[in-house]
C-alpha cells in the first residue's frame, strides 16, 4: 500500500486529478503524434495520386506475405497489451509481467521481420541513397518509372518511423513489467500501464493504415 | 483579506523558491515550474543575443548600397542565421516558457503545472535542439533563409544544413511539451471556483497556443525529417528532377510556420490583456469575446498558410482561397484591439512601464496586422512578394506585437519574479526607445520594398541609400532600446527596491502570494469566487498607493 500513497505526486490534490491530467496529457500527445505521421501520411497522398501506376509497380516489389503475417503479429500485441492494462487494474503481479512479455515478444518477432524485409529491398537495390541501383533499372534493365524511387523514400521513411516508435516502446514495456512485478500497480493505481497502452495502440493503428497503403496498391489498382 | 499579506512582509526572511535552495544542482534539476521559466529566460535571452548580433551585420552591410562589408555568402549566412535563431530559439519560447511557465500555475491556483518532470525535459530538449543549431551557426553556417526551402537546402546549399535541421527538429519537441502541459494544467489544475470563463486572458491566450503548439509543431518536425532525408541521401521528394515537387515542401513548411506566428503573437496578446485592465484598473471589456477570438486565432490560424505562395505554382483558385480565409484572421485580432481600447474607456490608466510596452503593443501590431491585409490581397501581393515590404510587415508584427508583449509581460511580472523593483525612469526610457528606434527601422523598408527593393541581398541601388540609413540608425537606437533592460533589471536583482506582494493593485492570483512566492506558490490552495479583473471588489488596500505604503 505504500507504494500506492507515493505515487500521487505533491502538486496534485488527489489521485482522480492525477489521473485526469496524465490520461489528457497523454491524448494530447497522441493528437500530436497523429499530425506528425499525418505529414508524412499527406506527402503519400500527394505522391499516390500524382504517380499511380509507378506507386502499384513499386508496391508489388514488397512482400505482402511477410508484411501480412507482421499485421496479425502486431494486433495480436495489441491484445495482449490490453491485457496487461486488465491484469494491472486488477493487481495481479504475475499476469502483468506475463502479458507484458508477450506483447514485447510480439513487437519483437515485428522488428525481426521487418528486418528481414529491409535486407530483401537492400539485396534489390531499393534503397533511396545508400543503395539504389534497383530504383533505377529492373532487373532487365528497363528504367523505373517517375515516382517509383520516391514510393521507396516514403516505404523507409514511414515504417522507419513507426519502428523507432516500436523500438522506444520496448524499453517502457520492459519497466512496466518489473515495476509490476514488484507489485506497484493494483485497483488504485495503473495509470503508466495504461498510458503505454494508449501509446502501443496507437503505434498499431498507424501499422494497420501503413499495411494496406504501403503493401497492396498493386492489389487494388491492378498492376500484377 | 489582508491579514495574510500583513504576515508576510513582516517576516522578512520568508523563505521563497529563489532561496529555498541555492545549490547549481538544485536548479539544474528543479521541477518548480517557477525555476525552469528562470533557465528559459536566461537561454532564449542568450539566443536573443545571438540573434541580435546577426541582425547588426546584416544592418551594417546595408548601409552603403555596395556589397562592401560582407560578401554575399556571408550575408546569406547573417540573415539566416539571425531568422533562425530569433523565431526558433527566441520568439516560440519567449511568452510561453518563459512567463507562461512562470504565471500560468499561479494564475490557475495551481502548485505547478501538470507535468513537473516534462517540464524540466523541455527545457533541457530545447538547449540540446539550440545546441545544435548554434553549432551549424558557429561551425560553417547557415545560408538558405531561416526558411529552407529546397534546393537551397537540399542541393545547393554548401552549409550545415543536417545540424541546423537537426536542431529545430529536437527544439520542436520542447514546444510540443509545454503545450500539453499547459493543455492538462488548465483543464485539471485550476483551484476550487475557478470556471473556465473566470480565467485569466493569459490563460486563455497560452491555452489557444498550447493548441497550435501541439496540433503544428509535429509537422514542422517530420518536415525537417523530409528535407534531412532530401539533403543527405537525395530521396527526392523535392526535387523535382526525381518527381518530387518543391513546392510541397513550402506548404509543410508553411503549415506550421504559419501557425507559429501566432505562438509568437497569441499570448502576447495575453500579457496585453493583462496589462490593459490591471492599469485601468477596469474588468477588461468583453472578456468572452478576447477570450473566444483567442481560439478563433488559433484554428483560422490553420487554414491561411497557401498565403505565402501566391507567385508558387500554387493555383489562382487555391490563392483566392487562401486570401479570402488570411482576411478572416483579421476579425478576431480587431475584436481583440478594439476591446482593449474600449477598457481604456472611462478607466484610471496608469502610465507605469508594462502599459507603455501594451501602448507600443497596440500601435505596432496595428500596422503590422494592417499590412498584412495588403499582402494577403493577391494582386498586391505580386508585387511585394520577397520584398522589403514583407521584412517590415512581419517585424511589426512579430517584434512590434510578440517583443514588445514579450518587453511588457517582463516588466509586468519582474516585481513577483524576482521579489524586486525596477527603475521607474530607466524602463520608460527603454519602451520609449524600443517604440521609437523600432518605428525608425522599419517604416522606411515598408517605402522600400513598396519601391521594390528585395529582400536577402547585400547590395541595392544608391537611390535607396537614404531610407536605408535611416533603418540602420533606427536599428542602433533599438539596440540601445534592448540593451538598457539588461542592465537596470539586473541592477535590480542586487539593488532594486523590495517588491511589494501586489505593487500593481492588480487582481489576478498571482498577485495574492508573496514575491517572489513560496517554493509550492500557495500556503494554502486559493478559492476563487469572482470573475477576473473584478476591481470594483477588490479591497481599497490594494490599490498601488496603499501598497507602497508597506515597503
Amino acid at each position: 500500500m505504500s507504494s500506492v500513497a507515493t505515487a500521487l505526486q505533491h502538486h496534485f490534490t488527489d489521485f482522480k486529478q492525477q489521473k485526469e491530467s496524465v490520461v489528457l496529457g497523454m491524448w494530447s500527445f497522441l493528437v500530436q503524434e497523429v499530425m506528425f505521421f499525418g505529414g508524412l501520411f499527406g506527402t503519400y497522398a500527394v505522391y499516390r495520386a500524382q504517380y499511380p501506376g509507378a506507386f502499384a509497380l513499386a508496391s508489388s516489389e514488397l512482400n505482402v506475405n511477410l508484411g501480412g503475417a507482421n499485421t496479425i503479429v502486431l494486433i495480436c500485441s495489441s491484445l495482449t497489451m490490453a491485457m496487461a492494462v486488465h491484469a494491472a487494474s486488477k493487481g495481479d503481479r504475475a499476469a502483468i509481467a506475463v502479458w507484458i512479455l508477450l506483447t514485447i515478444m510480439f513487437g519483437s518477432i515485428f522488428l525481426g521481420v521487418k528486418v528481414v524485409e529491409y535486407k530483401e529491398k537492400w539485396d534489390h537495390g531499393l534503397i533511396p541513397g545508400i543503395q539504389d541501383h534497383g530504383l533505377q533499372f529492373d532487373h532487365e534493365g528497363t528504367p523505373r518509372p517517375t515516382g517509383f524511387a520516391l514510393y521507396f523514400g516514403l516505404y523507409f521513411a514511414m515504417t522507419g518511423l513507426h519502428a523507432i516508435h516500436m523500438i522506444i516502446g520496448i524499453p517502457i514495456l520492459l519497466s512496466l513489467a518489473i515495476n509490476g512485478l514488484r507489485g506497484k500497480y493494483g485497483p488504485h493505481y495503473y495509470t503508466p500501464v495504461e498510458m503505454t497502452g494508449l501509446y502501443w495502440h496507437f503505434v498499431d493503428i498507424v501499422w494497420i493504415f501503413l499495411f494496406p497503403l504501403l503493401y497492396l496498391i498493386g492489389a487494388h489498382v491492378g498492376a500484377h | 483579506m489582508s491579514t495574510p499579506h500583513h504576515d508576510a512582509s513582516h517576516h522578512e526572511e520568508e523563505e521563497n523558491y529563489l532561496t529555498h535552495d541555492t545549490t547549481i544542482q538544485s536548479w539544474l534539476l528543479t521541477k518548480d515550474h517557477k525555476r525552469i521559466a528562470l533557465l528559459y529566460l536566461l537561454s532564449i535571452t542568450l539566443f536573443f543575443t545571438i540573434g541580435g548580433f546577426f541582425a547588426s551585420l546584416v544592418r551594417i552591410e546595408l548601409l552603403t548600397p555596395a556589397g562592401d562589408f560582407l560578401t554575399s555568402e556571408l550575408y546569406n549566412q547573417a540573415f539566416t542565421s539571425h531568422g533562425v535563431m530569433m523565431i526558433f530559439f527566441f520568439l516560440i519560447p519567449a511568452v510561453p516558457a518563459v512567463l507562461g511557465n512562470f504565471v500560468l500555475p499561479l494564475m490557475v491556483g495551481a502548485k505547478d503545472l501538470a507535468f513537473p518532470r516534462i517540464n524540466l525535459a523541455s527545457w533541457y530538449i530545447f538547449m540540446a535542439g539550440a545546441s545544435c543549431a548554434v553549432l551549424a551557426v558557429l561551425s560553417g553556417g547557415l545560408d538558405t533563409g531561416w526558411t529552407m526551402y529546397p534546393p537551397y537546402s537540399s542541393t545547393y546549399s554548401q552549409s550545415r544544413v543536417t545540424l541546423a535541421v537537426l536542431g529545430v527538429f529536437i527544439a520542436g519537441f520542447a514546444s510540443i511539451l509545454t503545450g500539453v502541459n499547459f493543455i492538462a494544467t488548465v483543464h485539471r489544475m485550476r483551484a476550487p471556483g475557478l470556471t473556465w470563463f473566470r480565467l485569466p486572458l493569459f490563460v486563455w491566450a497560452n491555452y489557444a497556443t498550447s493548441l497550435v503548439m501541439v496540433l503544428g509543431t509535429p509537422v514542422i518536425a517530420i518536415t525537417m525529417v523530409l528535407l534531412g532525408l532530401e539533403h543527405l541521401l537525395g530521396f527526392g521528394f523535392f526535387d523535382p528532377a526525381k518527381g518530387g515537387d518543391p513546392v510541397l515542401f513550402q506548404h509543410l513548411f508553411w503549415f506550421y510556420s504559419h501557425p507559429a506566428v501566432y505562438i509568437m503573437i497569441l499570448p502576447a496578446m495575453g500579457v496585453i490583456s493583462e496589462i490593459i485592465s490591471t492599469f485601468s484598473r477596469q474588468k477588461l471589456f468583453g472578456y468572452s469575446f478576447v477570450a473566444m477570438s483567442s481560439l478563433a486565432i488559433a484554428i483560422l490560424g490553420f487554414l491561411v498558410w497557401g498565403h505565402h505562395m501566391f507567385t508558387t505554382s500554387q493555383s489562382a483558385y487555391t490563392g483566392i482561397l487562401f486570401s479570402a480565409l488570411t482576411f478572416l484572421v483579421a476579425i478576431p485580432s480587431a475584436i481583440k484591439a478594439f476591446n482593449w481600447t474600449a477598457t481604456l474607456y472611462k478607466g484610471s490608466v496608469v502610465w507605469e512601464t508594462p502599459m507603455l510596452f501594451a501602448f507600443g503593443f497596440m500601435g505596432l501590431f496595428l500596422i503590422g496586422g494592417l499590412t498584412g491585409l495588403f499582402l494577403a490581397t493577391m494582386g498586391m501581393d505580386i508585387h511585394l512578394q520577397d520584398t522589403y515590404f514583407v521584412v517590415a510587415h512581419f517585424h511589426y508584427v512579430m517584434v512590434g506585437g510578440g517583443v514588445m508583449g514579450y518587453m511588457g509581460g517582463i516588466h509586468f511580472w519582474w516585481p513577483k519574479i524576482t521579489g524586486k523593483m525596477y527603475s521607474q525612469f530607466w524602463s520608460k526610457l527603454s519602451a520609449l526607445l524600443i517604440f521609437a528606434g523600432f518605428n525608425f527601422t522599419f517604416f522606411p523598408q515598408f517605402i522600400l520594398g513598396y519601391m521594390g527593393m528585395p529582400r536577402r541581398y547585400h547590395s541595392y541601388p544608391d537611390e535607396w541609400q537614404v531610407l536605408n540609413v535611416m533603418s540602420t540608425v533606427g536599428a542602433s537606437i533599438l539596440a540601445i532600446g534592448y540593451i538598457l533592460p539588461g542592465i537596470y533589471l539586473a541592477h535590480s536583482i542586487f539593488f532594486g527596491k523590495k517588491a511589494p506582494r501586489n505593487p500593481w493593485g492588480a487582481t489576478g492570483l498571482e498577485w495574492q502570494t508573496s514575491s517572489p512566492p513560496p517554493p509550492h506558490n500557495f500556503h494554502e490552495t486559493p478559492i476563487v469566487t469572482t470573475e477576473a479583473y473584478d476591481y470594483q471588489s477588490l479591497p481599497l488596500s490594494e490599490t498601488p498607493e496603499k501598497e507602497a505604503e508597506h515597503v
